[in-house]
């Protein structure tokens, strides 16, 4: 190993993986994906796939991998970032551990499976055998890699066939200043037997400014005819760094709604990558970030039509304020014999400050001939000719920029049907936006 | 009510307004005609604070403040009401939320109590049946989709709601039909008191048939060059504008 790989804190994500003593049937995939991480170490910029966003932030700082400590969470901590009211079943984590006492997993809808993942590895080992680490490539991203080697808290969800789960499913992540700054790696698993439906909410969220890193990876798994509406929705700390990954292979006729919304963080990268693995499939991918002080987000999704007739539709909107950068990556590769497929993508920025930036690129590759396809990506400001006409109105400039930065960022919102979700979220969005009296007029608070 | 005084503004490096000259009192009508290119969108737009317009010399008063010294919202609070010659679309934001929030700062600045929900809809009841005002219009995202009477129309309804005292209609006639000009006027017309005053800009004198002003006056080249009564808008129409710029040269 280099000295300079060891500078990484590598050494560091190897002890504390030699602390771990996890004798499983998984232990063999943990020590190769961990065997990949150290030869690979992270990305670095040269990296097409990193070029816009340096991760020294994460790799300069050593983080502890025993998840839990010494931190305690109270109720009344949890209720504040819980949906008011919504009936759900909720699965939460603090510090990267599964808390049973706070987490509403007993009596569940038949035909429904929600465990934490040490309890499926033991309990369901046939099912995760067939389906954990299959869709999430740990040879594309050292991240991805570095999870694996830590897979042991997370949440596995399975959906037998022709069942309608109607309650959603909240998974909360939620993080915590602790005696040292920490590093968890939660894993997810979502198996949907054919003709099932259900709707999925992971939040990762930060309790106070401590500095962590989270580093997530979902896998999903879409039978024929599935159903899966799946929301993710970062608020970490603004001093943590957020890596997370969802990957989402998709059977004939099955659908993935993905709503990723991402407020949070000093640094973030969220990957999706879909593979529409047969005729029908279709994927929705809609994204909003919104951005501030030195925030830096990257979103990078991939859709892979690899058979005819599938179809993804793909929108994503930033708001960027102050100094901070955003990155959006949308790349869509029609494989060969994939004809008639359809791919829409859109990215539209709302650029706030002379000093945010954005990166926006759509990549196509197409290599069959009968297809539609269509991208585009706008930057822009507030405009000037609405700002006039609504202080015209007695609005006062303040709430008039606010009041139009909601207006852009809630077109992606208001398309959400289930309205505790669309409430929340409108909530949150609000929530970022400068506080004037006037604003709450314009919303149902 | 409001005092123009030499008058010069400017968009980038062209001067607009070249010494214009304007008094309108509590109470009256005052119709601004001339031919396009003549500053009169300028006027309006220079009163409501609009961007881009560089005042290089004279004064505006505005019940006795300087009204150039004022932001938009100021003005607006202050009873000054734009009804926009293009009304602008704005995707998201609910129409009647707005008008409510704009009832409310007015009526914050008067230092009034706000109106709640139920009250504010008492109070556009009326005002909707007066434009004819359709409800569902009413719900649905400002001027967005609306066609360009029902935009206008909208513009008369906010008006009637919020009760300006100085209103300014810019072109609010263009571009509409017989049917849609007499119910717009007769939103003005319903609105017309001894306290509140109305400047009309407008190239046609149509719609001065059925806003009848107290006063003309005729811009030309940033300059009013002849002011009258009513008599003055028919002899327009009849002449044209050309005599008019003959007569002042």
């Amino acid at each position: 190993m280099s000295p300079e790989t060891m500078s990484d804190n590598i050494q560091n994500y190897v002890n504390d993986f030699n602390q771990l003593k996890i004798d499983d049937w998984l232990d063999e995939s943990r020590h190769s994906a961990l065997k990949l991480f150290k030869e690979s170490g992270f990305p670095n910029s040269k990296l097409e796939n990193w070029k816009y966003t340096d991760v020294r932030p994460i790799k300069k700082k050593s983080f502890s991998n025993v998840p839990g400590l010494t931190t305690s969470v109270g109720t009344e901590e949890i209720n504040a970032v819980r949906f008011n009211g919504l009936d759900c079943i909720e699965v939460v984590f603090i510090n990267g551990l599964f808390s049973k006492e706070h987490s509403t997993l007993v009596a569940l809808e038949k035909g429904l499976v929600v465990e934490n993942m040490l309890d499926a590895l033991a309990k369901d080992k046939d099912l995760l055998a067939k389906h954990l680490t299959k869709y999430a490539d740990d040879k594309v991203s050292p991240f991805t890699a570095l999870n694996t080697a830590f897979i042991q808290n997370g949440t596995f969800i399975n959906v037998v066939p022709n069942t309608v789960i109607e309650k959603p499913i909240n998974i909360l992540y939620l993080s915590k200043e602790s005696n040292s700054a920490l590093a968890t790696h939660p894993r997810n698993l979502i198996v949907m037997g054919e003709n099932s439906e259900a709707t999925v909410i992971e939040s990762y969220i930060g309790l106070d400014d401590a500095n962590y890193f989270t580093n997530a990876v979902t896998e999903v798994a879409l039978s024929p005819s599935a159903i899966l509406k799946h929301y993710k929705i970062q608020q970490e700390s603004l001093n943590a760094y957020h890596i997370g990954n969802l990957n989402i292979r998709q059977d004939k006729d099955s659908k993935l709604e993905s709503h990723s919304i991402s407020l949070g963080g000093a640094l973030v990268r969220n990957d999706i990558h879909g593979q529409l693995a047969a005729e029908g499939a279709e994927i929705i991918m809609n994204g909003l970030y919104m951005t501030g002080d030195k925030q830096h987000v990257d979103n990078h999704t991939r859709v892979d039509h690899l058979k005819p007739r599938t179809l993804s539709t793909e929108n994503y909107r930033g708001v960027l304020n102050g100094k901070s950068r955003a990155v959006f990556n949308g790349k869509v590769i029609v494989h060969k014999g994939a004809q008639k497929i359809e791919a829409h993508q859109n990215n539209a920025n709302l650029l706030l400050s002379d000093d945010a930036e954005i990166d926006t690129k759509p990549e196509l590759e197409i290599y069959a001939d009968d297809v539609k396809c269509a991208h585009g990506a706008t930057v822009g400001q507030l405009d000037q000719n609405m700002l006039f006409y609504l202080r015209s109105r007695a609005i006062d400039e303040e709430t008039a920029r606010s009041l139009l930065t909601y207006a852009f960022a809630d077109e992606l919102i208001s398309n959400i049907s289930f309205a505790p979700i669309r409430n929340r979220l409108e909530h949150l969005v609000i929530g970022q936006l400068p506080d004037t009296a006037l604003i709450r007029e314009f919303t149902n608070e | 009510m409001l005092n123009i005084q030499d008058l010069h503004a400017k968009i980038g490096n062209k001067e607009i307004l070249k010494g214009l000259n304007l008094s309108v009192n509590a109470g009256e009508v005052h119709a601004i005609m001339g031919p396009n290119g003549s500053g009169k969108s300028t006027l309006a737009n220079v009163l409501a604070g609009r961007n881009g317009y560089d005042v290089t010399k004279g004064t505006v008063e505005y019940e006795g403040k300087n009204l150039l010294k004022l932001l938009p919202e100021e003005r607006a609070w202050a009873g000054l009401f734009l009804a926009f010659q293009y009304p602008v679309e704005i995707p998201g934001v609910n129409n009647v939320y707005l008008l409510k929030a704009a009832v409310n700062a007015v009526r914050k600045y008067r230092g009034e109590t706000e109106l709640d929900a139920v009250e504010f809809l008492g109070l556009i009841k009326e005002k909707m049946k007066v434009v004819k005002m359709k409800e569902d219009l009413l719900n649905r995202s400002v001027n967005e989709g609306f066609s360009g009477g029902e935009k206008k129309r909208n513009e008369i309804f906010q008006m009637s709601v919020l009760e300006p005292k100085l209103a300014i209609l810019d072109e609010t006639d263009s571009g509409l039909d017989i049917d849609a000009l007499k119910i717009v006027s007769k939103g003005v017309n319903s609105l017309r008191n001894e306290k509140r005053s109305v400047i009309l800009v407008t190239h046609y004198q149509r719609l001065l048939d059925y806003i009848k002003p107290d006063h003309v006056h005729v811009l030309s080249d940033g300059k009013i060059i002849k002011s009258g009564g009513p008599e003055v808008a028919l002899e327009l129409e009849e002449k044209g504008y050309d005599w008019i710029k003959e007569e002042a040269a």
